[in-house]
């Protein structure tokens, strides 16, 4: 019965999973003629291809700091409120979810644009105007900005979860509050840490509409070369084959945060 | 009288305006006394456990510590350690790490540590536990634990929050001789808040009886046992018939119709009264020779005796009654009382 139940879920995954898993490492390991190759593989280890892979990493990394930074503070500050209005600032805070992803980032090049609503300020007052769209800090910006949220809710559930009396057994123990935090709050916090860097580490690393958009094409990521292959070149076969390479980078990262996670155990993770 | 170890004055504390979970509480305990506040849930004990520690701060009233006050220290500036209800042993440390937690706070140097941790291990005896994680302990070597971490700071006092109500019946009755034996070698104050009267009666050097944010009665188990003050003790500590009645004169009470010879003096004449009978005092005799007579409603056995309630054919009244002698319902009996063992207390 209960096998029977799960009929409907394995159609949809293997249709709209396995099946275009299978398709895309059929691509990366054929030529255009169909035959088998590695050449697709080959030829993304040039330098030119592994200097966009760096730079995606390099850019990504730093939102996920970012975003750890800003949101751990957030999520305490949240998970401090009382109860009442603890929701209302976690819906303020996924408010602007709710609202197109490309409108967002679409409303950041208004915001930063040559022309946009803070040159406009800075002419206004007399400043100079300043550079703000087109470049590796627009697109850090648009990553933070979007991916947030990831950070945050991850590390909110755990740390409003967190049993009070671990925090009134340290004190107890003479830990004052600074030592009460790094002994305790934030070790036991680290599975939703963990969960905030990889909800934000991925999508970051593979996104290509914030390069697009806010880096203004002069800055090609590793998710731009994708859609170029598919959408532009034409090479499906590459297209795939990074493609595969990007997931194998994810998965290797993941592997190496869950076991991490695994020796820290205790607290409540999302995954 | 020297200085109490700790010497709660008039404590008070509503966690809403004009809600009173604890009314003008004042309570001295002494240098290596084991003090249990006894009362229901909701009585506040554990609110003036919190007090003490440092947890909750009381909205009036003084907590004096060795005679100075320590209503404004934080719980990491007091010498007081808390044995928490679940334990609360941090899941990312092993068992070293955790008794370690406190002096580590401290800086105590490492060869200090390693020593001070293997003595508690030894007094708690959980010799070579020290790299176990807490979550593969069982509940009892978890409190034993939880009991080490606390001592091994050297407190004063330690408090404890219903320690043994996680555990099963038998492991409890060990822990309640293991945490007086512990008591009596460390020699320090402990604190203990439990629901159960039993483990109260049986660790205590005194007891606080507590009910609805008040003291009902501090005294030594025996006592409070023996001469319960209120009837709300008397219905807690143990089982009790609780009648209302009248002082004829002096040693010569009126309740359920009849008079009963006691031992209380110093009432006023026809003053009202509660009076308190022990189920194991009552004693049944022949239909006519008793002050009462009853009829038996129902009989249980309950190991060391039965239990019986018998109807008073008098008022009707039901009395509760232990007795190794059997009697079948239906049975009318004669009921007396030993006259010292009747309680009087004071009633409105």
């Amino acid at each position: 019965m209960k096998s029977r139940m799960a009929y409907p879920y394995i159609v949809w995954l293997s249709m709209f999973i396995v099946l275009p898993l299978l398709l895309i490492l059929y691509y990366g390991l054929t030529a255009v003629d169909g035959s088998f190759t590695l050449d697709n593989f080959q030829r993304f280890i040039d330098p030119i291809y592994l200097r966009v892979l760096w730079r995606s990493v390099e850019l990504a990394l730093l939102s996920t700091a970012i975003c750890l930074v800003l949101g751990y503070p957030m999520a305490m500050i949240i998970a401090k409120t009382e109860i009442k209005r603890r929701n209302l600032m976690v819906l303020l805070f996924i408010l602007p979810m709710w609202m197109n992803f490309l409108l967002r980032t679409y409303a950041w090049m208004t915001l930063l644009g040559r022309n946009g609503v803070i040159n406009n300020i800075l002419g206004w007052a007399g400043l100079p105007e300043l550079n703000l769209l087109y470049n590796a800090s627009a697109v850090v910006l648009g990553m933070v900005y979007n991916f947030l949220p990831f950070m945050v809710l991850p590390i909110y559930t755990v740390l409003s979860k967190m049993d009070q009396s671990y925090i009134e057994a340290a004190k107890d123990l003479g830990a004052n509050n600074r030592k009460v935090f790094w002994k305790v709050i934030f070790p036991l916090s680290l599975p939703g840490v963990i969960s905030g860097v990889t909800m934000v580490f991925m999508p970051a690393v593979s996104t290509f509409v914030i390069p697009r958009l806010l880096g203004g094409g002069q800055l090609m990521l590793i998710g731009n070369l994708v859609e170029q292959q598919f959408s532009y070149v034409g090479d499906w076969n590459f297209g795939s084959a990074i493609s595969i390479v990007m997931m194998l980078f994810i998965l290797i990262s993941m592997a190496l945060m869950t076991r991490f996670d695994k020796e820290q155990q205790g607290g409540v993770g999302l995954w | 009288m020297g200085e109490y170890m700790i010497d709660l004055k008039g404590v008070s504390k509503a966690f809403r305006k004009d809600q009173w979970v604890l009314d003008d509480i004042h309570l001295s305990i002494l240098e290596k006394e084991f003090v249990t506040l006894l009362g229901p849930s909701g009585c506040g004990k554990t609110t003036t456990l919190r007090i003490i520690g440092g947890f909750e701060a009381a909205t009036r009233g003084d907590v004096l510590f060795e005679g100075k006050s320590i209503r404004d220290l934080p719980p990491y500036e007091r010498q007081i350690n808390t044995v928490f209800q679940k334990y609360a042993l941090f899941p990312h440390m092993n068992v070293f790490e955790n008794i370690a937690f406190g002096l580590n706070i401290k800086r105590v140097p490492k060869e200090g540590i390693q020593k001070k941790v293997k003595d508690m291990l030894s007094l708690i005896d959980l010799k070579g536990f020290e790299k176990r994680r807490v979550h593969s302990l069982s509940g009892g070597q978890q409190q034993r634990v939880a009991i080490a971490r606390a001592l091994v700071n050297e407190p004063k006092v330690l408090l404890l929050d219903e320690p043994l109500g996680a555990l099963d019946l038998q492991l409890r009755k060990e822990m309640q001789v293991e945490l007086k034996k512990i008591q009596e070698q460390v020699g320090i104050t402990f604190l203990y808040v439990t629901h159960d009267q039993e483990e109260a009666l049986t660790m205590s050097d005194r007891v606080v009886v507590m009910n609805e944010g008040r003291i009902e009665q501090i005294g030594r188990p025996e006592d409070i046992y023996n001469e319960p003050k209120t009837p709300f003790v008397a219905n807690f500590i143990g089982e009790s018939n609780l009648f209302e009645g009248e002082m004829k004169q002096d040693n010569l009470v009126y309740f359920q119709g009849k008079r009963f010879q006691c031992v209380d003096k110093a009432f006023a004449d026809t003053e009202k009264v509660f009076v308190v009978v022990r189920p194991e005092d009552v004693e049944l005799t022949g239909k006519t020779n008793g002050i009462i007579e009853g009829e038996v409603l129902r009989t249980t056995f309950k190991g060391i005796h039965y239990e019986m309630m018998i109807k008073s054919l008098e008022d009707e009244k039901e009395w509760k009654v232990h007795s190794t002698e059997r009697r079948t319902p239906g049975e009318v009996v004669g009921i007396t009382v030993r006259p010292d063992l009747i309680h009087i207390m004071k009633r409105g």
